[in-house]
Protein backbone atom coordinates (compact mmCIF):
# COMPACT_ATOMS: atom_id res chain seq x y z
CA UNK A 1 0.00 0.00 0.00
CA UNK A 2 1.04 3.57 -0.53
CA UNK A 3 -0.46 6.52 1.23
CA UNK A 4 -0.58 10.17 0.22
CA UNK A 5 -0.90 12.68 3.05
CA UNK A 6 -1.98 16.18 2.04
CA UNK A 7 0.12 18.74 3.91
CA UNK A 8 -1.59 21.61 5.64
CA UNK A 9 0.81 24.53 5.74
CA UNK A 10 1.28 28.29 5.36
CA UNK A 11 3.92 27.87 2.61
CA UNK A 12 6.79 28.42 5.06
CA UNK A 13 6.00 25.82 7.72
CA UNK A 14 3.92 22.72 8.28
CA UNK A 15 0.73 22.88 10.36
CA UNK A 16 0.89 20.44 13.30
CA UNK A 17 -2.37 18.76 12.24
CA UNK A 18 -0.47 17.21 9.32
CA UNK A 19 1.62 15.23 11.82
CA UNK A 20 -1.50 13.65 13.32
CA UNK A 21 -2.59 12.62 9.83
CA UNK A 22 0.83 11.04 9.28
CA UNK A 23 0.31 8.93 12.42
CA UNK A 24 -3.04 7.75 11.05
CA UNK A 25 -1.23 6.84 7.82
CA UNK A 26 1.31 4.85 9.83
CA UNK A 27 -1.57 2.97 11.48
CA UNK A 28 -2.78 1.93 8.01
CA UNK A 29 0.77 0.93 7.04
CA UNK A 30 2.72 1.28 3.81
CA UNK A 31 4.88 3.85 2.07
CA UNK A 32 3.90 7.37 3.08
CA UNK A 33 4.38 10.39 0.82
CA UNK A 34 3.36 13.98 1.53
CA UNK A 35 1.93 16.37 -1.07
CA UNK A 36 2.71 20.03 -0.49
CA UNK A 37 0.67 22.29 -2.78
CA UNK A 38 1.30 26.00 -2.40
CA UNK A 39 3.05 29.05 -3.75
CA UNK A 40 6.61 29.66 -2.61
CA UNK A 41 6.15 26.61 -0.40
CA UNK A 42 9.77 25.43 -0.29
CA UNK A 43 9.92 25.95 3.47
CA UNK A 44 6.88 23.76 4.06
CA UNK A 45 8.30 21.11 1.74
CA UNK A 46 11.61 21.11 3.64
CA UNK A 47 9.68 20.70 6.90
CA UNK A 48 7.64 17.83 5.42
CA UNK A 49 10.85 16.06 4.33
CA UNK A 50 12.04 16.13 7.97
CA UNK A 51 8.97 14.27 9.27
CA UNK A 52 9.96 10.80 10.48
CA UNK A 53 8.99 7.90 8.24
CA UNK A 54 8.17 9.80 5.04
CA UNK A 55 9.39 8.32 1.76
CA UNK A 56 8.90 11.22 -0.59
CA UNK A 57 7.61 14.78 -0.59
CA UNK A 58 5.80 15.93 -3.73
CA UNK A 59 5.82 19.68 -4.21
CA UNK A 60 3.43 21.55 -6.49
CA UNK A 61 4.64 25.13 -6.26
CA UNK A 62 2.49 27.51 -8.27
CA UNK A 63 0.55 30.72 -7.72
CA UNK A 64 -2.68 28.80 -8.43
CA UNK A 65 -2.19 26.84 -5.18
CA UNK A 66 -1.19 29.82 -3.04
CA UNK A 67 -4.40 30.20 -1.05
CA UNK A 68 -5.39 26.54 -0.99
CA UNK A 69 -8.43 27.15 -3.18
CA UNK A 70 -10.29 23.84 -3.38
CA UNK A 71 -11.14 24.42 -7.05
CA UNK A 72 -7.43 24.30 -7.93
CA UNK A 73 -5.93 21.99 -5.30
CA UNK A 74 -8.59 19.24 -5.55
CA UNK A 75 -7.84 18.35 -9.22
CA UNK A 76 -4.13 18.26 -8.38
CA UNK A 77 -4.81 15.84 -5.52
CA UNK A 78 -7.05 13.72 -7.73
CA UNK A 79 -4.34 13.54 -10.39
CA UNK A 80 -1.56 12.60 -7.95
CA UNK A 81 -3.82 10.24 -5.95
CA UNK A 82 -4.24 7.82 -8.86
CA UNK A 83 -0.94 6.18 -7.84
CA UNK A 84 -1.98 5.63 -4.21
CA UNK A 85 -4.24 3.34 -2.18
CA UNK A 86 -5.10 6.00 0.42
CA UNK A 87 -5.30 9.79 0.55
CA UNK A 88 -5.38 11.43 3.98
CA UNK A 89 -5.71 15.00 5.19
CA UNK A 90 -6.28 16.57 8.57
CA UNK A 91 -9.94 17.24 9.40
CA UNK A 92 -9.33 20.98 9.62
CA UNK A 93 -11.45 23.54 7.79
CA UNK A 94 -8.94 23.35 4.94
CA UNK A 95 -8.96 19.54 4.76
CA UNK A 96 -12.74 19.44 5.01
CA UNK A 97 -13.01 22.00 2.22
CA UNK A 98 -10.63 20.36 -0.24
CA UNK A 99 -10.67 16.61 0.27
CA UNK A 100 -14.34 15.81 -0.51
CA UNK A 101 -13.92 17.76 -3.76
CA UNK A 102 -10.86 15.67 -4.64
CA UNK A 103 -12.69 12.45 -3.70
CA UNK A 104 -15.60 13.33 -5.98
CA UNK A 105 -13.21 13.83 -8.90
CA UNK A 106 -12.01 10.27 -8.22
CA UNK A 107 -15.62 9.02 -7.92
CA UNK A 108 -14.87 8.00 -4.33
CA UNK A 109 -17.11 8.33 -1.27
CA UNK A 110 -14.79 9.97 1.29
CA UNK A 111 -14.82 9.10 4.98
CA UNK A 112 -14.72 12.11 7.31
CA UNK A 113 -12.93 12.56 10.63
CA UNK A 114 -11.70 9.05 11.28
CA UNK A 115 -10.84 8.47 14.94
CA UNK A 116 -9.31 4.99 14.60
CA UNK A 117 -7.88 2.68 11.95
CA UNK A 118 -9.24 -0.88 12.20
CA UNK A 119 -7.65 -2.14 8.97
CA UNK A 120 -6.65 -0.80 5.57
CA UNK A 121 -10.31 -0.44 4.56
CA UNK A 122 -12.13 -0.12 7.88
CA UNK A 123 -12.23 2.94 10.10
CA UNK A 124 -14.02 4.29 13.13
CA UNK A 125 -15.58 7.72 13.15
CA UNK A 126 -17.87 9.66 15.46
CA UNK A 127 -21.39 10.47 14.25
CA UNK A 128 -24.35 12.25 15.89
CA UNK A 129 -22.11 14.75 17.69
CA UNK A 130 -19.94 11.93 19.00
CA UNK A 131 -22.82 10.17 20.77
CA UNK A 132 -22.24 7.16 18.52
CA UNK A 133 -19.04 5.69 17.10
CA UNK A 134 -19.51 4.07 13.70
CA UNK A 135 -17.24 1.44 12.19
CA UNK A 136 -17.25 1.91 8.42
CA UNK A 137 -15.76 -0.22 5.66
CA UNK A 138 -14.96 1.32 2.29
CA UNK A 139 -15.13 -0.59 -0.98
CA UNK A 140 -13.70 2.24 -3.08
CA UNK A 141 -10.38 1.46 -4.76
CA UNK A 142 -8.80 4.57 -3.26
CA UNK A 143 -9.71 5.43 0.32
CA UNK A 144 -10.02 9.16 0.87
CA UNK A 145 -10.04 10.08 4.56
CA UNK A 146 -9.90 13.10 6.82
CA UNK A 147 -8.31 12.51 10.21
CA UNK A 148 -9.50 13.79 13.58
CA UNK A 149 -6.32 15.24 15.07
CA UNK A 150 -7.20 14.58 18.70
CA UNK A 151 -7.53 10.84 18.03
CA UNK A 152 -3.95 10.36 16.79
CA UNK A 153 -0.68 11.49 18.38
CA UNK A 154 1.54 13.76 16.33
CA UNK A 155 4.29 11.99 14.34
CA UNK A 156 7.86 13.12 15.03
CA UNK A 157 8.50 16.35 13.11
CA UNK A 158 12.20 15.54 12.70
CA UNK A 159 14.37 12.54 12.03
CA UNK A 160 13.22 11.91 8.48
CA UNK A 161 15.10 12.46 5.25
CA UNK A 162 12.54 12.17 2.48
CA UNK A 163 13.43 13.05 -1.08
CA UNK A 164 11.69 16.11 -2.54
CA UNK A 165 10.17 15.86 -6.02
CA UNK A 166 8.51 18.62 -7.99
CA UNK A 167 5.06 18.11 -9.51
CA UNK A 168 4.70 20.25 -12.60
CA UNK A 169 0.98 20.11 -13.28
CA UNK A 170 -0.96 23.29 -12.79
CA UNK A 171 -4.70 23.35 -12.30
CA UNK A 172 -6.24 26.78 -12.40
CA UNK A 173 -10.00 26.41 -12.63
CA UNK A 174 -10.69 30.10 -13.09
CA UNK A 175 -14.00 29.84 -11.20
CA UNK A 176 -12.77 31.15 -7.85
CA UNK A 177 -10.30 33.67 -6.52
CA UNK A 178 -8.92 34.71 -3.15
CA UNK A 179 -10.11 38.12 -1.94
CA UNK A 180 -8.69 38.44 1.54
CA UNK A 181 -8.50 37.06 5.03
CA UNK A 182 -8.68 38.13 8.64
CA UNK A 183 -6.52 35.79 10.62
CA UNK A 184 -6.74 36.11 14.39
CA UNK A 185 -3.36 36.89 15.93
CA UNK A 186 -2.62 35.65 19.39
CA UNK A 187 0.42 34.90 21.51
CA UNK A 188 -1.50 32.10 23.18
CA UNK A 189 -1.17 28.52 21.97
CA UNK A 190 -3.36 27.33 19.11
CA UNK A 191 -6.64 25.92 20.41
CA UNK A 192 -6.36 22.44 18.95
CA UNK A 193 -2.70 22.06 19.97
CA UNK A 194 -2.83 23.50 23.52
CA UNK A 195 -2.34 21.22 26.53
CA UNK A 196 -4.68 23.41 28.58
CA UNK A 197 -7.82 25.11 27.29
CA UNK A 198 -9.99 27.59 29.21
CA UNK A 199 -13.39 28.11 27.59
CA UNK A 200 -16.21 30.51 28.30
CA UNK A 201 -19.90 30.27 27.53
CA UNK A 202 -23.01 32.36 27.63
CA UNK A 203 -22.47 32.80 31.38
CA UNK A 204 -19.61 35.18 30.60
CA UNK A 205 -22.33 37.72 29.68
CA UNK A 206 -20.16 39.76 27.28
CA UNK A 207 -16.87 39.83 25.40
CA UNK A 208 -15.14 42.10 27.90
CA UNK A 209 -15.57 39.53 30.64
CA UNK A 210 -13.46 37.08 28.61
CA UNK A 211 -10.50 39.18 29.86
CA UNK A 212 -10.81 37.22 33.10
CA UNK A 213 -10.30 33.98 31.17
CA UNK A 214 -7.37 35.41 29.20
CA UNK A 215 -5.61 36.25 32.48
CA UNK A 216 -6.10 32.71 33.82
CA UNK A 217 -5.03 31.27 30.46
CA UNK A 218 -1.85 33.36 30.38
CA UNK A 219 -0.86 32.13 33.84
CA UNK A 220 -1.41 28.53 32.71
CA UNK A 221 0.01 28.84 29.19
CA UNK A 222 -3.44 27.90 27.96
CA UNK A 223 -5.52 28.59 24.86
CA UNK A 224 -8.95 30.21 25.20
CA UNK A 225 -12.04 28.72 23.62
CA UNK A 226 -15.76 29.39 23.69
CA UNK A 227 -19.08 27.67 23.37
CA UNK A 228 -21.29 28.21 20.34
CA UNK A 229 -23.61 30.32 22.51
CA UNK A 230 -20.79 32.75 23.28
CA UNK A 231 -19.79 32.99 19.61
CA UNK A 232 -23.37 33.36 18.37
CA UNK A 233 -23.91 36.13 20.93
CA UNK A 234 -20.91 37.94 19.46
CA UNK A 235 -18.78 37.81 22.64
CA UNK A 236 -15.82 36.33 20.74
CA UNK A 237 -14.94 35.40 17.12
CA UNK A 238 -15.78 32.12 15.39
CA UNK A 239 -12.23 30.76 15.44
CA UNK A 240 -12.64 30.22 19.20
CA UNK A 241 -15.65 27.91 18.95
CA UNK A 242 -15.26 24.45 20.42
CA UNK A 243 -17.92 21.90 19.48
CA UNK A 244 -19.46 19.53 16.96
CA UNK A 245 -19.22 22.07 14.18
CA UNK A 246 -16.34 24.11 15.56
CA UNK A 247 -12.98 22.90 16.76
CA UNK A 248 -12.41 19.53 18.35
CA UNK A 249 -10.01 19.70 21.29
CA UNK A 250 -8.65 17.08 23.69
CA UNK A 251 -6.18 18.86 26.00
CA UNK A 252 -4.79 17.52 29.27
CA UNK A 253 -6.97 20.04 31.09
CA UNK A 254 -10.19 21.68 29.89
CA UNK A 255 -11.75 24.34 32.10
CA UNK A 256 -15.35 25.15 31.13
CA UNK A 257 -16.55 28.43 32.63
CA UNK A 258 -20.18 29.44 32.43
CA UNK A 259 -20.87 26.72 29.86
CA UNK A 260 -24.05 24.68 30.32
CA UNK A 261 -22.82 21.70 28.28
CA UNK A 262 -25.07 21.36 25.23
CA UNK A 263 -24.62 18.13 23.24
CA UNK A 264 -22.86 19.97 20.44
CA UNK A 265 -20.35 21.56 22.84
CA UNK A 266 -19.57 18.26 24.61
CA UNK A 267 -18.85 16.77 21.16
CA UNK A 268 -15.89 19.12 20.86
CA UNK A 269 -14.22 18.58 24.23
CA UNK A 270 -15.31 15.41 25.98
CA UNK A 271 -12.14 13.53 25.07
CA UNK A 272 -10.10 15.95 27.20
CA UNK A 273 -8.10 14.14 29.89
CA UNK A 274 -9.32 16.24 32.82
CA UNK A 275 -12.42 18.41 32.66
CA UNK A 276 -13.24 21.16 35.13
CA UNK A 277 -16.62 22.87 35.13
CA UNK A 278 -17.41 26.12 36.89
CA UNK A 279 -21.09 26.98 36.72
CA UNK A 280 -23.60 28.43 39.15
CA UNK A 281 -26.34 26.04 37.96
CA UNK A 282 -25.71 22.75 39.74
CA UNK A 283 -27.98 20.92 37.28
CA UNK A 284 -25.99 22.04 34.21
CA UNK A 285 -25.23 19.01 31.98
CA UNK A 286 -21.55 20.01 31.86
CA UNK A 287 -21.19 18.54 35.38
CA UNK A 288 -22.02 15.07 34.01
CA UNK A 289 -18.74 15.00 32.09
CA UNK A 290 -16.63 17.04 34.54
CA UNK A 291 -13.98 15.37 36.69
CA UNK A 292 -14.08 18.35 39.02
CA UNK A 293 -17.20 20.44 39.27
CA UNK A 294 -17.44 23.73 41.15
CA UNK A 295 -20.89 25.17 41.68
CA UNK A 296 -20.12 28.84 42.04
CA UNK A 297 -20.58 32.28 40.55
CA UNK A 298 -17.86 32.51 37.91
CA UNK A 299 -17.36 36.23 38.59
CA UNK A 300 -15.95 35.43 42.01
CA UNK A 301 -14.50 31.98 41.24
CA UNK A 302 -12.41 32.95 38.19
CA UNK A 303 -10.49 35.83 39.85
CA UNK A 304 -9.87 33.56 42.84
CA UNK A 305 -8.62 30.83 40.50
CA UNK A 306 -6.28 33.34 38.88
CA UNK A 307 -4.82 34.29 42.26
CA UNK A 308 -4.28 30.70 43.38
CA UNK A 309 -2.50 29.29 40.33
CA UNK B 1 -31.60 34.39 -10.51
CA UNK B 2 -32.82 30.98 -9.47
CA UNK B 3 -31.52 29.46 -6.24
CA UNK B 4 -31.59 25.78 -5.41
CA UNK B 5 -31.53 24.89 -1.71
CA UNK B 6 -30.92 21.36 -0.46
CA UNK B 7 -32.39 20.30 2.87
CA UNK B 8 -32.10 17.12 4.92
CA UNK B 9 -34.48 15.52 7.38
CA UNK B 10 -32.51 14.64 10.52
CA UNK B 11 -32.98 13.88 14.19
CA UNK B 12 -33.84 17.06 16.12
CA UNK B 13 -30.68 18.66 17.49
CA UNK B 14 -31.89 18.36 21.09
CA UNK B 15 -32.18 14.57 20.93
CA UNK B 16 -29.31 12.55 22.33
CA UNK B 17 -29.34 9.42 20.19
CA UNK B 18 -27.96 6.03 21.20
CA UNK B 19 -26.63 3.00 19.41
CA UNK B 20 -28.98 -0.01 19.46
CA UNK B 21 -27.90 -2.69 21.93
CA UNK B 22 -27.00 -5.10 19.10
CA UNK B 23 -24.75 -2.47 17.50
CA UNK B 24 -26.53 -2.72 14.16
CA UNK B 25 -27.73 0.85 13.87
CA UNK B 26 -28.63 4.03 15.69
CA UNK B 27 -31.94 3.79 17.55
CA UNK B 28 -34.25 6.27 15.85
CA UNK B 29 -37.59 4.77 16.92
CA UNK B 30 -40.06 7.51 17.92
CA UNK B 31 -37.38 10.18 17.81
CA UNK B 32 -38.38 13.74 16.92
CA UNK B 33 -37.24 14.67 13.40
CA UNK B 34 -36.57 18.14 12.01
CA UNK B 35 -34.93 20.05 9.21
CA UNK B 36 -31.14 20.01 9.69
CA UNK B 37 -30.21 23.31 11.39
CA UNK B 38 -27.60 24.22 8.77
CA UNK B 39 -30.15 23.55 6.00
CA UNK B 40 -32.60 25.88 7.71
CA UNK B 41 -29.92 28.58 7.56
CA UNK B 42 -29.54 27.79 3.84
CA UNK B 43 -33.27 28.29 3.23
CA UNK B 44 -33.22 31.55 5.19
CA UNK B 45 -30.29 32.87 3.16
CA UNK B 46 -32.10 32.13 -0.09
CA UNK B 47 -35.25 33.83 1.18
CA UNK B 48 -33.24 36.92 2.16
CA UNK B 49 -31.66 37.03 -1.31
CA UNK B 50 -35.16 36.91 -2.77
CA UNK B 51 -36.37 39.67 -0.44
CA UNK B 52 -33.44 41.81 -1.62
CA UNK B 53 -34.57 41.27 -5.19
CA UNK B 54 -31.47 39.27 -6.10
CA UNK B 55 -33.14 35.87 -6.30
CA UNK B 56 -36.27 35.40 -8.40
CA UNK B 57 -37.17 31.80 -7.53
CA UNK B 58 -36.21 29.38 -4.77
CA UNK B 59 -36.43 25.66 -5.44
CA UNK B 60 -35.94 23.45 -2.40
CA UNK B 61 -34.90 19.84 -2.81
CA UNK B 62 -34.50 16.97 -0.39
CA UNK B 63 -33.11 13.51 -0.96
CA UNK B 64 -34.74 11.12 1.46
CA UNK B 65 -37.72 9.07 2.48
CA UNK B 66 -41.32 10.08 1.83
CA UNK B 67 -41.52 11.75 5.25
CA UNK B 68 -38.94 14.31 4.09
CA UNK B 69 -41.97 16.04 2.52
CA UNK B 70 -42.54 17.49 6.00
CA UNK B 71 -39.17 19.26 5.89
CA UNK B 72 -39.83 20.43 2.32
CA UNK B 73 -43.16 21.92 3.49
CA UNK B 74 -41.28 23.65 6.30
CA UNK B 75 -38.91 25.17 3.75
CA UNK B 76 -41.88 26.22 1.59
CA UNK B 77 -43.44 27.88 4.64
CA UNK B 78 -40.20 29.78 5.22
CA UNK B 79 -40.36 31.19 1.72
CA UNK B 80 -39.23 28.66 -0.91
CA UNK B 81 -41.42 28.65 -4.03
CA UNK B 82 -41.55 24.98 -4.95
CA UNK B 83 -40.10 21.68 -3.84
CA UNK B 84 -38.64 18.50 -5.27
CA UNK B 85 -38.34 15.28 -3.31
CA UNK B 86 -35.83 12.77 -4.63
CA UNK B 87 -37.39 9.84 -2.88
CA UNK B 88 -35.19 7.06 -1.57
CA UNK B 89 -36.27 4.84 1.28
CA UNK B 90 -32.66 3.83 1.91
CA UNK B 91 -30.25 6.42 3.29
CA UNK B 92 -27.94 7.59 0.51
CA UNK B 93 -24.29 8.47 0.93
CA UNK B 94 -23.14 12.06 0.26
CA UNK B 95 -21.64 11.04 -3.10
CA UNK B 96 -24.98 9.63 -4.27
CA UNK B 97 -26.89 12.60 -2.84
CA UNK B 98 -24.58 14.99 -4.70
CA UNK B 99 -25.06 13.00 -7.93
CA UNK B 100 -28.83 13.42 -7.57
CA UNK B 101 -28.38 17.14 -6.92
CA UNK B 102 -26.16 17.45 -9.98
CA UNK B 103 -28.98 16.04 -12.14
CA UNK B 104 -31.46 18.46 -10.54
CA UNK B 105 -29.00 21.28 -11.32
CA UNK B 106 -28.86 20.14 -14.94
CA UNK B 107 -32.67 20.35 -15.16
CA UNK B 108 -33.17 23.54 -13.16
CA UNK B 109 -30.02 25.50 -14.06
CA UNK B 110 -29.80 27.45 -10.78
CA UNK B 111 -27.28 30.28 -10.48
CA UNK B 112 -26.54 29.32 -6.90
CA UNK B 113 -26.96 26.19 -4.80
CA UNK B 114 -27.05 26.69 -1.04
CA UNK B 115 -26.60 23.72 1.31
CA UNK B 116 -25.87 23.29 5.00
CA UNK B 117 -22.18 22.68 5.69
CA UNK B 118 -22.99 19.41 7.42
CA UNK B 119 -25.92 17.36 8.63
CA UNK B 120 -25.94 16.80 12.36
CA UNK B 121 -26.61 13.06 12.00
CA UNK B 122 -23.76 11.79 9.83
CA UNK B 123 -21.51 14.82 10.52
CA UNK B 124 -19.89 14.24 7.11
CA UNK B 125 -19.49 17.81 5.85
CA UNK B 126 -19.12 16.61 2.23
CA UNK B 127 -22.18 17.05 0.03
CA UNK B 128 -21.63 20.68 -1.03
CA UNK B 129 -17.99 20.10 -1.86
CA UNK B 130 -18.80 16.93 -3.83
CA UNK B 131 -21.57 18.68 -5.76
CA UNK B 132 -19.14 21.51 -6.55
CA UNK B 133 -16.68 18.98 -7.97
CA UNK B 134 -19.32 17.19 -10.03
CA UNK B 135 -20.66 20.43 -11.53
CA UNK B 136 -17.26 22.12 -11.82
CA UNK B 137 -18.63 25.14 -9.91
CA UNK B 138 -16.73 27.16 -7.36
CA UNK B 139 -17.45 26.48 -3.70
CA UNK B 140 -17.85 28.86 -0.78
CA UNK B 141 -17.97 26.50 2.18
CA UNK B 142 -18.66 27.41 5.85
CA UNK B 143 -20.10 30.77 4.77
CA UNK B 144 -20.77 33.56 7.24
CA UNK B 145 -21.46 36.29 4.66
CA UNK B 146 -22.73 35.95 1.07
CA UNK B 147 -22.88 38.94 -1.28
CA UNK B 148 -24.03 38.60 -4.88
CA UNK B 149 -23.17 41.16 -7.56
CA UNK B 150 -22.22 41.27 -11.24
CA UNK B 151 -22.31 37.55 -11.94
CA UNK B 152 -20.23 36.57 -8.96
CA UNK B 153 -20.65 35.77 -5.28
CA UNK B 154 -18.32 37.07 -2.60
CA UNK B 155 -18.33 34.57 0.23
CA UNK B 156 -16.73 35.06 3.63
CA UNK B 157 -15.82 31.70 5.12
CA UNK B 158 -15.28 30.68 8.74
CA UNK B 159 -11.89 28.95 8.79
CA UNK B 160 -9.73 27.65 11.64
CA UNK B 161 -7.58 30.78 11.75
CA UNK B 162 -10.40 33.30 11.43
CA UNK B 163 -12.15 34.43 8.25
CA UNK B 164 -11.32 34.05 4.56
CA UNK B 165 -13.12 35.76 1.68
CA UNK B 166 -13.29 34.27 -1.81
CA UNK B 167 -14.96 35.40 -5.00
CA UNK B 168 -16.84 32.79 -7.02
CA UNK B 169 -18.12 32.99 -10.56
CA UNK B 170 -21.80 32.11 -10.80
CA UNK B 171 -23.17 29.51 -10.83
CA UNK B 172 -21.61 28.59 -7.50
CA UNK B 173 -22.09 26.35 -4.47
CA UNK B 174 -22.41 27.85 -0.99
CA UNK B 175 -22.48 25.88 2.26
CA UNK B 176 -23.69 27.62 5.39
CA UNK B 177 -22.06 28.06 8.75
CA UNK B 178 -23.87 29.05 11.94
CA UNK B 179 -23.31 32.79 11.77
CA UNK B 180 -24.67 33.31 8.25
CA UNK B 181 -28.09 34.30 9.56
CA UNK B 182 -30.71 33.54 12.17
CA UNK B 183 -33.60 31.69 10.53
CA UNK B 184 -37.09 33.10 10.98
CA UNK B 185 -40.08 31.19 12.25
CA UNK B 186 -42.75 30.31 9.74
CA UNK B 187 -45.99 32.22 10.28
CA UNK B 188 -49.28 30.36 10.37
CA UNK B 189 -50.58 31.93 7.13
CA UNK B 190 -47.32 30.93 5.41
CA UNK B 191 -47.63 27.38 6.75
CA UNK B 192 -51.12 27.23 5.25
CA UNK B 193 -49.92 28.69 1.95
CA UNK B 194 -47.04 26.21 1.82
CA UNK B 195 -49.51 23.33 1.64
CA UNK B 196 -50.62 24.59 -1.78
CA UNK B 197 -47.15 25.13 -3.22
CA UNK B 198 -45.98 22.55 -5.79
CA UNK B 199 -44.02 19.53 -4.58
CA UNK B 200 -42.76 17.10 -7.22
CA UNK B 201 -41.40 13.65 -6.47
CA UNK B 202 -38.77 11.83 -8.50
CA UNK B 203 -36.49 8.90 -7.73
CA UNK B 204 -32.72 8.55 -8.16
CA UNK B 205 -33.50 6.04 -10.94
CA UNK B 206 -35.60 8.67 -12.75
CA UNK B 207 -32.52 10.89 -12.61
CA UNK B 208 -30.29 8.08 -13.88
CA UNK B 209 -28.17 8.05 -10.74
CA UNK B 210 -26.46 4.89 -9.53
CA UNK B 211 -26.77 4.97 -5.74
CA UNK B 212 -24.90 1.74 -4.97
CA UNK B 213 -23.27 2.30 -1.57
CA UNK B 214 -19.48 2.56 -1.43
CA UNK B 215 -19.24 2.05 2.30
CA UNK B 216 -20.71 -0.46 4.69
CA UNK B 217 -21.68 0.32 8.26
CA UNK B 218 -20.24 -2.62 10.20
CA UNK B 219 -21.09 -1.54 13.70
CA UNK B 220 -22.21 1.33 15.89
CA UNK B 221 -21.30 1.63 19.54
CA UNK B 222 -21.45 4.17 22.33
CA UNK B 223 -18.34 6.29 22.88
CA UNK B 224 -16.08 5.59 25.85
CA UNK B 225 -17.90 6.66 29.01
CA UNK B 226 -16.33 9.21 31.28
CA UNK B 227 -16.09 8.20 34.93
CA UNK B 228 -18.33 10.23 37.18
CA UNK B 229 -16.45 13.15 38.69
CA UNK B 230 -16.72 14.91 41.99
CA UNK B 231 -17.91 18.29 43.15
CA UNK B 232 -15.37 20.44 44.94
CA UNK B 233 -16.38 22.88 47.67
CA UNK B 234 -14.36 25.90 46.61
CA UNK B 235 -11.63 27.22 44.35
CA UNK B 236 -8.88 26.31 46.83
CA UNK B 237 -9.94 22.65 46.78
CA UNK B 238 -10.17 22.72 43.00
CA UNK B 239 -6.62 24.06 42.63
CA UNK B 240 -5.32 21.52 45.17
CA UNK B 241 -6.96 18.64 43.25
CA UNK B 242 -5.58 19.85 39.93
CA UNK B 243 -2.09 20.13 41.40
CA UNK B 244 -1.91 17.04 43.57
CA UNK B 245 -4.45 14.55 42.24
CA UNK B 246 -4.79 15.19 38.52
CA UNK B 247 -1.31 16.76 38.30
CA UNK B 248 -2.27 18.87 35.29
CA UNK B 249 -1.14 22.29 36.54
Amino acid sequence: MSILVIAEHNNSSLNGATLNAVTAAQAIGGDIDILVAGAGCGGAAEAAAQVAGIRKVLVADNAAYGHQLAENVAPLIAEVAAAYSHVLAAATTSGKNILPRAAALLDVQPISEISAVESADTFKRPIYAGNVIATVQSSDSIKVLTVRGTAFDAAAATGGSATIEAVASVHDSGVSSFVGEEIAKSDRPELTAASIVVSGGRGMQNGDNFEMLYRVADKLGAAVGASRAAVDAGFVPNDMQVGQTGKIVAPDLYIAVGISGAIQHLAGMKDSKVIVAINKDEDAPIFQVADYGLVADLFSAVPELESLI
Amino acid sequence: MKILVAVKRVVDYNVKVRAKADGSAVDLANVKMAINPFCEIAVEEAVRLKEKGIASEIVVVSIGAQQAQEQLRTALALGADRAILVQSETELEPLAVAKCLKEICAKESPEMVILGKQAIDGDNNQTGQILAALTGYGQGTFASVVEVADGSAKVTREVDGGLQTVSLKLPAIVTTDLRLNEPRYASLPNIMKAKKKPLDTVTPADLGVDTTPRTKLLKVEPPAERKAGIKVADVAELVAKLKNEAKVI
